[in-house]
């Protein structure tokens, strides 16, 4: 199964770690490492990133800053914001809890409730 | 908490969108190089490179408008946006929009306009703190036959009601009059208001100078006192704060101004002067009836204990008080004296809420039909702009932006419209208010408060959504393909794209039928109330002035009568004048009205019970000549019969015949007011019927006594005068400045202390007395023009409309040898079917809906056949001519130039 459609709290927490993994990274950047690290399995319309982006800057996870790019251009930096930090903290602890939860589901078969 | 501090960064972000904007195309922007650079570097050719990075970017407008929705405040900027279009297109189309705002604002200020006055007579509460609780207090008469059902409070009772009630916080008793101001300018008598101590008390109005009236100002013997209200005091003193403490002479005797009413003070008739009303306790007796009783009830209170109150008191008050002079306690108690306690509104607004709400019911109707006319052109509109919409929804807008777009549009112009509405309804008030008939009772309390501004924004936001709805509804709806299919050249219409208009239509017959039926029959009544013959003729020549003798002046009443005969024969003396007559009041003087009970020697009556109430007027000879009132048997008065003091009467003609069968048979009878105490009189005279009380209420019976009188059961010792009367002129100068110059002179020439007042002409009672009728007769017949001018440019554009999107049918029709006639039919007979219909559901309304209006109609009835056929024909007439006109235009086209159209 080849899952296109991403909602948008995943892909926060994604761009939450990937800022929390390689410092501060322009838009474009943000998308390649997404993209780099699902493979082929998560194929996403870059442009969406961006609403994400402005709504983690809007909740006060993550600041943006102009500085020029690798090709000496200008571009928008996002960078992990202190309270960011602490959110994906919490996620990721969430997210390993109901990962576990239902990793134990599936781990059971039927004659183990016997 | 995220939520809250998002909401302030959208908040932020709104304010400084244009930037953002910006940034936002810039870093896109960086993105989409970016990534062509690295496709570059894979090896694509330039041109391929960039547009792998555009599809893998995907839809850049999606995008940029998903994140403007998160970034700002999408709803009120899009609000702010689509309002901004709006205006503009409206704007490209001026005549559409000036239509539309013309007739939204007609349609709109006219129910503002009739808003504000019900709200301010009958909505409103009266200007007096805790209004809900005063109440009229009133008594009903079962055991009465005749006049009027119910009666005041007698002196008598203001010292019972007063002293022995538990709920009341206070009672009072109130008069109206006029009071003589002499010393000052020209002698005068401005309208008077007689109250009680306690009646400002129970108002609860502070006076704006001085002190209220106490218990003192009431009680006989102590100096006597006055108050002014705020316009008297400016009008003839200039607003002088030291006019407390002065003394004016007023009727004849020095009184105290203790005090100024503020401008607020609002009471009924507008009284100028305010006077304690003293009674001489030792006198009285159980009658005579006749103050009006206020009270304010104790808090918590209902009408329901008030009155069982009053009911109780009037038992103790029959036995505590003696009878009057020569009359036993039975008819007093035969009477069944009851409470009739009614809220004080009541009392002032009266039964002017029928008329009112009529109006605004008519109005509202043509508010409907005036959106069903705005949301026909939308519709036309709407079509118009269908292939723009179509494409528009193909690259994407989504139904609900489409439909909200169109929505805010009629929103616009709804608002725009009520704005001008509002303009012109305010413009209507300060008028109404400025030359309003007295008759409205509240007149100067009429303006625009908040109440009628948020109704008024309500009826303007409701009209919009009302004529927007439908072509939403009609063309915002999915059905991209159709449109687009019908881009192009079109040859005919298909019959379901008319239904909306057609329905409109039908609808805007229906509604403006209706309203001409109320406007027809609302003429037919004015027609049957001037054809009633009121007992009086040509009112228009009839010049009437009220003047008074002061009792310093003389008490004695032959002097007085020989006074007003002086009086009158130099008012006859005047040029142009043919006839002069003098009374107590001229016909249709109601206000003055007081009724008794008046015997016949020949008639018997249950003993212990009081005869019917009879109208009494006293005259002198020549009031009936110059009034034009015919006599119908026997004699009017003579001057001999006035000196020599004979004991005569005339009656009215209905009087004779209730008691002796016709006019000649009355001659020689004899009757007499009120009881023993009143002499026998003959009978001379019977005069025709007057309507004294307005031409649609039935004539009162009449009894006319002399105006001088040896003996009557209100004079004294010396017999009775008419002091205080009506001057009548019958002259072709009537109403001109010069014959009333010279009227006054005439008057005053005899006597330079004499206030003349009441002034007016009998045309202007007898039109006051058609006040409300009028009233009501042109503003529906103004709601059925307006009804009519729109209904019928309704079908004019429906038949226009259709005739234009088949002017190549009409061509092909022609070339291929279709008679005009022919044609002509076939569109005349379109709109003639939308017109049937259309009347015949108004017909079927207009039954059910006139019976609303009874109370207004007078000989006519509510389901009057001639009416309802004048105004079906009408309509129909004007349809027909609607239809006709645009097909004629139409067919008159050259075939060949119809089929290169469009």
């Amino acid at each position: 199964m080849k899952d296109t459609d991403v909602r948008q709290g995943t892909l926060a927490l994604m761009v939450l770690k990937t800022l929390d993994v390689l410092g501060p990274l322009h838009g474009y950047g943000i998308a390649r490492r997404i993209e780099q690290i699902s493979g082929d399995l998560l194929t996403v319309n870059q442009g969406t990133l961006y609403p994400v982006l402005l709504k983690l800057v809007q909740e006060g996870s993550i600041a943006s800053e102009w500085g020029a790019s690798e090709n000496n251009r200008k571009a928008r930096f996002y960078r992990l914001t202190r309270q960011g930090r602490k959110q994906l903290q919490a996620e990721a602890r969430s997210w390993e809890q109901t990962a576990t939860i239902i990793e134990r589901f599936f781990a059971v078969k039927s004659q183990d409730l016997e | 908490m995220k939520a809250v501090r998002r909401f302030f960064q959208r908040l932020i972000s709104w304010a400084t969108s244009a930037r953002d904007e910006e940034f936002l195309r810039a870093e896109i922007e960086q993105h989409i190089a970016m990534q062509t650079a690295e496709n570059l570097r894979a090896g694509l050719p330039p041109i391929e490179a960039r547009r792998q990075a555009l599809l893998k970017f995907g839809n850049v407008e999606a995008i940029k408008e998903t994140y403007r929705d998160q970034r700002g405040l999408p709803f009120t900027e899009t609000l702010v946006r689509d309002t901004r279009h709006a205006i503009r297109r409206l704007r490209k189309t001026p005549a559409f929009t000036a239509a539309a705002l013309v007739t939204l604002a007609l349609g709109i200020s006219g129910n503002t306009a009739i808003f504000a006055v019900i709200d301010s007579i009958l909505i409103r509460p009266l200007p007096y703190p805790h209004a809900d609780d005063l109440l009229s207090v009133w008594h009903t008469t079962s055991g009465l036959p005749g006049l009027p059902g119910t009666i005041e409070c007698s002196p008598s009772m203001y010292f019972t009601y007063r002293e022995e009630n538990r709920v009341f916080q206070q009672f009072g008793v109130w008069d109206l009059g006029g009071a003589s101001v002499t010393g000052i300018d020209e002698p005068e008598l401005p309208r008077a208001l007689f109250v009680t101590y306690g009646v400002l008390d129970i108002l609860g109005v502070k006076p704006l100078l001085g002190r209220w009236f106490s218990q003192a100002d009431d009680t006989p013997g102590t100096p006597e006192t006055v108050m002014l209200t705020y316009g008297y005091w400016q009008r003839r003193f200039g607003g002088d704060t030291a006019i407390v403490g002065r003394t004016l002479t007023i009727d004849s005797r020095p009184r105290t101004v203790i005090g100024v009413m503020p401008e607020e003070f609002r009471f009924q008739r507008d009284p100028e002067l305010i006077l304690p009303q003293r009674f001489e306790r030792d006198t009285l007796s159980l009658g005579p009836f006749g103050y009006r009783g206020i009270v304010r009830l104790k808090p918590g209170v209902t009408i329901e204990q008030a009155s069982a109150d009053v009911t109780r008191m009037v038992g103790i008050w029959l036995n505590a008080w003696p009878t009057p002079p020569g009359m036993d306690r039975t008819p007093f108690q035969n009477v069944r004296l009851g409470p009739r306690l009614q809220p004080l509104k009541q009392d002032i607004v009266g039964d002017i809420g029928a008329a009112l709400w009529v109006v605004m019911g008519t109005l509202g109707l043509v508010l409907v039909i005036a959106c069903a006319n705005v949301a026909n052109l939308m519709l036309v509109r709407a079509e118009a702009r269908q292939p723009e919409l179509a494409i528009r929804a193909a690259l994407g807008a989504g139904w609900g932006r489409i439909a909200r777009e169109m929505l805010v549009e009629s929103m616009t112009l709804g608002v725009l419209g009520g704005a001008l509405g509002l303009g012109v309804a305010y413009a209507a008030l300060r008028m109404l208010v400025a030359i309003g008939p007295d008759t409205v009772p509240r007149l100067r309390e009429i303006g625009i408060d908040s109440f009628v501004l948020a109704f008024a924004v309500g009826v303007s936001l409701l009209s919009g959504a009302l004529f927007g709805v439908l072509p939403v509804l009609k063309y915002a709806g999915p059905r991209v393909a159709a449109a687009l299919q019908g881009v192009g050249r079109r040859f005919s219409e298909g019959r379901e794209r008319h239904r909306a208009r057609n329905t409109l239509v039908v609808a805007q017959v229906a509604l403006a039928l209706v309203l001409l039926v109320g406007a027809g029959l609302m003429i037919r009544t004015f027609q049957q109330l001037r054809s009633v013959k009121p007992g009086f003729s040509h009112p228009e020549e009839i010049q009437i002035l009220h003047s008074m003798i002061p009792e310093a002046v003389s008490k004695d009443p032959d002097r007085v009568m020989r006074m007003q005969h002086e009086i009158l024969d130099r008012l006859a003396a005047l040029p142009g004048v043919t006839s002069v007559g003098f009374g107590t009041a001229a016909p249709l003087e109601s206000f003055f009205a007081g009724g008794n009970p008046v015997y016949a020697e020949d008639q018997t009556f249950a003993e212990g019970k009081f005869p019917p109430l009879r109208q009494i007027r006293k005259i002198a000879p020549g009031f009936f000549k110059t009034m034009g009132t015919r006599v119908m048997a026997g004699r009017d008065f003579t001057w001999t019969d006035m000196y020599e003091k004979r004991r005569v009467a005339i009656v009215s003609e209905n009087l004779a015949r209730e008691w002796w069968g016709g006019p000649r048979a009355a001659l020689g009878k004899r009757i007499r007011e009120a009881g023993p105490a009143d002499p026998w009189r003959e009978i001379v005279g019977v005069v025709e019927d007057v309507y004294d009380n307005g031409v649609q209420v039935k004539p009162p019976a009449f009894a006319y006594w002399p105006a001088l009188m040896d003996r009557y059961i209100w004079g004294d010792e010396n017999g009775f005068a008419v002091s205080t009367g009506m001057f009548a002129i019958r002259s072709n100068r009537t109403g001109t400045e010069s014959l009333l110059t010279e009227a006054r002179q005439a008057i005053w020439s005899m006597n330079g202390r004499q206030p003349v007042f009441l002034v007016t002409t009998l045309q202007t009672l007898y039109d006051q007395s058609m006040a409300r009728t009028s009233f009501t007769l042109v503003m529906l017949a103004l709601a059925g023009g307006m009804a009519l001018v729109l209904g019928i440019v309704g079908i004019y554009g429906v038949i226009a409309y259709v005739l234009s999107q088949r002017t190549r049918e009409i061509g092909i029709r022609t070339a291929l040898g279709a008679q005009p006639a022919e044609l002509l039919r076939t569109f005349v007979r379109h709109g003639l079917v939308l017109t049937g219909i259309g009347a015949a559901l108004g017909l079927v309304a207009a039954a059910g809906l006139t019976r609303l209006m009874s109370s207004l109609l007078f000989g006519v009835t509510a389901l009057d056949p001639v009416t309802y056929a004048a105004v079906t024909a009408l309509l129909v007439a004007a349809a027909a001519l609607a239809s006709y006109l645009p097909t004629r235009w139409a067919i008159a086209i050259d075939p060949v130039q119809a089929l290169r159209a469009e």
